[in-house]
């Protein structure tokens, strides 16, 4: 399992991006992207960022959960009251999901959606038997909402705390080497 | 980015500004006061009188000093918006929707961690033609307690600089608006507000006009 995390302002730009990977069973918190997919992270919260402003307006909650999913990738965000988004990209092994995505997305070029929720809801009944706790294997189980709710949360302290600070700006990129360090204590807590 | 670690001890090797000596950051500090916690009137009284000097300061009009001191006020209400949503407790940790929910937060929530008590009134404005304007009334703004106004500067009030503040809320919950403050007390007519103007001379309207886009928005959800 490896995590993409960032910070987004007002005017969608980013302001902080960390790259992680599980320290739950085992990991070693090392994220496992290939260097395609490093970019593609970026992009592909980038795009969720139109999915994440259309969801805010429907509730007041900060934290907005599984918003988007692009193939393997699932966004989960967090917007903060001053409209500052948190993006999380996680993405679950390769190996566990490969074919049931590959496969969903081929009935999907035919708009057949309910095949591929069953599809996918079959992929999730199969990771989920083989490890029905385990937040790696799949995104969108409630275990999983809520230990990034607990991540997110965590991190929206010290993000307050960090705009607490007279010199910081609105839409300034955050550079501090101790946020950087709560937010990796964050991810190996919970994630 | 670098990913220096600032721990307790890199602090003797690093003499200067950038890492505090005790290893302690902004980041160690609780984000949650006691309630008692209350800092000097007169210690702000007199920051502010010194604020508003240095506004004045080679300025061309009245609009001038009173949108400095809205410009001084901006990024407090940007940083009290996030400060005082993180200090609700759990379940009412909601961002505000609408423009009611947002100015019930400001006359509320903003007031009493500001000033120690909600503000006077919230109206909206009464004209059918400007659907985008409300008010909120305070009768004594603390800022105005010690500033008395020179005859020359009749227009001046310097809880523009609530005004600010009170901007600063509004677009950083993306609400963008315009908010300027006006004296009312002195004026016979008393304008919207219709309360008896000579009980409280001092007495101050924060005019809030939201951007179109808001009112468009507003709509939209309304509907939805």
């Amino acid at each position: 399992m490896s995590y993409y995390f960032a910070i987004v302002g007002t005017q969608d730009n980013p302001l902080f991006e960390y790259e992680f990977g599980t320290s739950k069973q085992g990991g070693d918190g090392q994220s496992r992207f290939g260097e395609q997919a490093r970019h593609m992270n970026q992009f592909i919260a980038h795009s969720s960022l139109d999915i994440v402003e259309e969801v805010q307006w429907g509730t007041g909650q900060m934290y907005l959960k599984h918003v988007d999913k692009f193939f393997n990738s699932h966004i989960s965000a967090y917007v903060t009251a001053g409209n500052v988004k948190f993006l999380l990209l996680h993405q679950p092994p390769q190996s566990t999901n490969t074919t049931s995505s590959s496969s969903s997305h081929n009935t999907n070029t035919t708009s057949s959606s309910n095949s591929s929720t069953a599809l996918s809801a079959a992929a999730m009944i199969g990771a989920g038997r083989s490890s029905s706790t385990s937040i790696a294997a799949n995104p969108t189980s409630p275990q999983t909402e809520e230990a990034v709710r607990s991540f997110m949360a965590e991190v929206y302290e010290s993000w307050v705390k960090t705009i607490m600070s007279p010199f910081y700006r609105v839409n300034m990129e955050v550079r501090s080497p101790v946020f950087r360090q709560r937010v990796a204590a964050a991810g190996r807590k919970y994630l | 980015m670098s990913n220096m670690q600032p721990s307790k001890g890199s602090g003797k090797e690093q003499p200067g500004l950038r890492y505090p000596t005790n290893g302690k950051t902004i980041y160690h500090r609780p984000l949650n006061r006691t309630k008692t916690a209350e800092l000097s009137g007169a210690s702000f009284a007199y920051l502010f009188a010194e604020m508003v000097s240095y506004a004045s300061k080679r300025i061309e009009s009245i609009q001038d000093l009173e949108k400095r001191l809205n410009v001084q006020g901006h990024p407090i209400g940007l940083k009290l918006l996030d400060l005082l949503l993180y200090r609700e407790p759990a379940r009412s940790q909601t961002r505000p929707l609408n423009i009611i929910a947002l100015l019930h937060f400001i006359k509320l929530n903003v007031w009493q961690h500001l000033f120690g008590a909600a503000a006077d009134g919230l109206e909206k404005s009464s004209d059918p033609a400007k659907p985008d304007e409300y008010m909120i009334i305070d009768n004594e703004p603390l800022v105005n307690r010690y500033v008395s106004v020179p005859r020359d500067m009749s227009q001046l009030n310097c809880a523009a600089y609530v005004a600010g503040i009170i901007e600063g809320v509004c677009d950083g919950a993306a609400f963008p608006a315009r908010v300027t403050a006006h004296s009312v007390g002195r004026q016979e007519d008393g304008g919207a507000s219709g309360a008896p103007a000579e009980m409280w001379p001092g007495r101050t309207v924060f005019l809030v006009k939201f951007a179109p886009e808001v009112m468009e928005r507003e709509g939209y959800l309304g509907k939805g």
